[in-house]
């Protein structure tokens, strides 16, 4: 049995449907992502599992049980807060020990597993400390400490690591893995983030407006996107309107707006003549000379008119002959491989026939 | 700038400095400088009247302070917890309405409505239904430069509301309801105008007293009680000052 299960859980505020006919299931143990744009209600789930918000339809379930009439105190589980919320009249190690004395845990236990849990953030210095003389990333880690002390079942994390700089941030994604798998808590976590969802996640919820567009593995939702939403905010990606003029085994032959004629793989279920698009991502897109890449079955020449260097790899805009604009994506590091382009340089872009995608409306 | 700065406090402050002077003041007139006395203090703590007077004055103060500060405390909450539009007004009102609007109409009220005989008691809850606004407007103040997520955090971690109030919200606004309660002290120690409307015969505050004594002259006496009562106030307001900052920055 999962350990939380939402069944066709709906919030309305006003005429706004914020949350619109949500189910999903999660694992014990699992490390869960809600991922999505601003605003598309991802804060909404996290306070309605958590009990401070109440939805107008649907069910949430921990396991197997609904939990609707049960107040937020009695959940067990615990939230992490954007805002970190930690108290602010109350030191490090009193935060922390804050939900065992809720449970009644007895004082010698609760000072050790404070310390424990202050030692696994790498804070134990600080038990003494109040929250306003910490950086964000000891906040965070307070806060954290505190989510996790009293080992609930389950522990939402709302936008963790929003406020911090990218350095700490990557160090924090690290913590974050080792913490939950050390923990064996079961993690659902908020981000509007795609590389960190990738990063951390078993499995990635992608919402959109109040709905889920698509489950799956980060894999599969960055190598398999189910719609164009997703495709389109998970990662850099090319995408021209196309219809499907042959159904060919595991073959498309699509005519792509802007391109013309292509050959695609078949991922999904497919008949002649449906409009949708055609989306690759810009590594699976080569760049060379005019003569070059000839054994590739999409091939277009076009000219170099605009590219992004940061370091590793380079971007590359090429105008292929109607005016659209294609992304190639090349590593700086291949010696020898590697070819440098000026602006303006005709050049050729290609792909093979297993790479990219069709995808529907 | 310095200069209307220094003629402002000039003018504040020069009168009451001749008044604590002159209460030291070696001379039945207020007039010219005799010599230095202890003199019109002693004459004050034998004056059973000023004694009774001043009894009364901290009883009041005493009491209504107190019950303005949990209720105003509570009301401050609310206010800020439901967002409540209509309340901060009606709470807030009675601080800024001309006194003698309040005055007036708390005495219609008392004998008119509620057929009591003005006494210790109808100047109480005259001076609550003033105090509760102040304790309000502070304790909302503290409460609005707070982030939220703590009370839910609080929740969320396992405590009750109740445990959540006692816990979190107690200990994060108990500055405020302190400045609160002093500020209602010295509010309602020093109220004349509120008291003379609803006291009727027979019961005196220290202000009543004054008054009913400069009717016949300003004596060295009423330069001592006023001395007096200037001390305790400003004592009261540095002190909740200490506490909450927003106190000294008025009512918003
Ligand atoms: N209490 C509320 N009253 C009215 N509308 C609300 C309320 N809470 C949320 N909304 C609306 O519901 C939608 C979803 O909000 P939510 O906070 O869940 O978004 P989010 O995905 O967490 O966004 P972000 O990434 O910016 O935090 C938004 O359009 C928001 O304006
Ligand atoms: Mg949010």
């Amino acid at each position: 049995m999962a350990l939380l299960e939402l069944r066709n859980l709906t919030r309305r505020f006003g005429n706004l449907t914020a949350i619109d006919n949500v189910s999903l299931s999660v694992e014990a143990g699992e490390f869960f992502t809600l991922l999505g744009p601003s605003g598309c209600g991802k804060t909404t789930i996290l306070r309605m599992i958590a009990g401070f918000d109440l939805p107008d339809g649907g069910e949430i379930l921990l396991d197997g049980k609904d939990i609707a009439a049960t107040p937020p105190e009695k959940r067990p589980l615990h939230t992490v807060f954007q805002s970190y919320a930690l108290f602010p009249h109350l030191s490090v190690a009193d935060n922390v020990a804050f939900p065992l004395r809720m449970s009644k845990v007895s004082e010698q236990e609760t000072r050790q597993r404070v310390k424990e849990m202050l030692e696994t953030v790498h804070l134990a210095d600080k038990s003494d400390a109040f929250p306003h003389e910490l950086s964000g990333g000891q906040k965070q880690r307070v806060a954290l400490a505190r989510g996790l002390v009293n080992k609930p079942r389950l522990l939402l994390l709302d936008e963790p690591l929003g406020a911090l700089d990218h350095k700490l941030r990557e160090e924090m994604q690290i913590e974050l893995i080792n913490l939950q798998r050390n923990v064996g808590v079961t993690f659902v976590f908020v981000t509007h983030s795609q590389p960190e969802a990738l990063a951390l996640s078993h499995r990635i919820a992608v919402m959109n407006e109040g709905r889920v567009e698509q489950m799956d593995s980060p894999a599969n939702i960055y190598s398999r996107p189910s719609n164009r939403f997703v495709a389109d905010f998970i990662g850099d990606i090319n995408m021209m309107n196309a219809q499907i003029d042959v159904v060919d085994g595991m073959q498309l032959r699509l005519s792509v707006a802007g391109l013309g004629a292509i050959v695609a793989p078949a991922h999904i279920e497919t008949s002649t003549g449906q409009a949708g698009a055609f989306a690759i991502r810009p590594e699976q897109v080569v760049i060379g000379a005019p003569d070059e890449h000839a054994e590739l079955a999409n091939r277009f020449s076009g000219t170099l008119r605009d590219f992004l260097y940061v370091g590793d790899v380079t971007t590359y805009k090429v105008e292929v002959t109607n005016g659209t604009l294609i992304q190639a994506l090349l590593p700086n590091a291949a010696p020898g491989k590697a070819r440098f382009f000026e602006l303006g340089d005709k050049v050729t872009v290609a792909w093979s026939s297993e790479s990219g995608m069709f995808l529907h409306e | 700038m310095w200069f209307a700065a220094l003629l402002v406090y000039l003018f504040l402050y020069l009168p009451l400095t001749v008044v604590v002077i002159y209460s030291f003041n070696d001379s039945r007139l207020n007039a010219e400088w005799v010599g230095f006395t202890w003199r019109w203090y002693e004459v004050l703590f034998q004056d059973e009247e000023m004694i009774q007077a001043a009894v009364n004055s901290i009883l009041i103060a005493v009491g209504a302070s107190f019950i303005a500060t949990l209720l105003g405390t509570m009301a401050g909450i609310a206010i800020h917890r439901y967002k409540l539009k209509a309340l901060p007004f009606l709470v807030i009102t009675p601080v800024a309405m001309p006194e003698i609007l309040l005055g007036v109409s708390l005495l219609l009220f008392f004998i008119q409505v509620l057929h009591l005989t003005l006494g210790l008691l109808s100047v109480l809850v005259a001076h609550i239904t003033f105090c509760v606004g102040f304790v309000a407007i502070v304790v909302r103040a503290r409460l609005a430069g707070m982030d939220e997520s703590i009370f839910e955090a609080a929740r969320d971690l396992g405590a009750t509301p109740w445990q959540t109030f006692r816990l979190v919200t107690l200990p994060l606004i108990l500055p405020a309801v302190i400045a609160g309660a002093l500020m209602s002290f010295t509010l309602s120690i020093d109220d004349f105008v509120i008291t003379f409307f609803t006291a009727g015969v027979g019961v005196s505050t220290l202000p009543l007293q004054i008054y009913s004594m400069i009717k016949i002259a300003v004596t060295p006496e009423v330069n001592a009680v006023s001395t007096l009562l200037m001390l305790v106030t400003l004592g009261m307001i540095l002190l909740a000052a200490r506490f909450d900052k927003t106190v000294l920055r008025g009512q918003e």
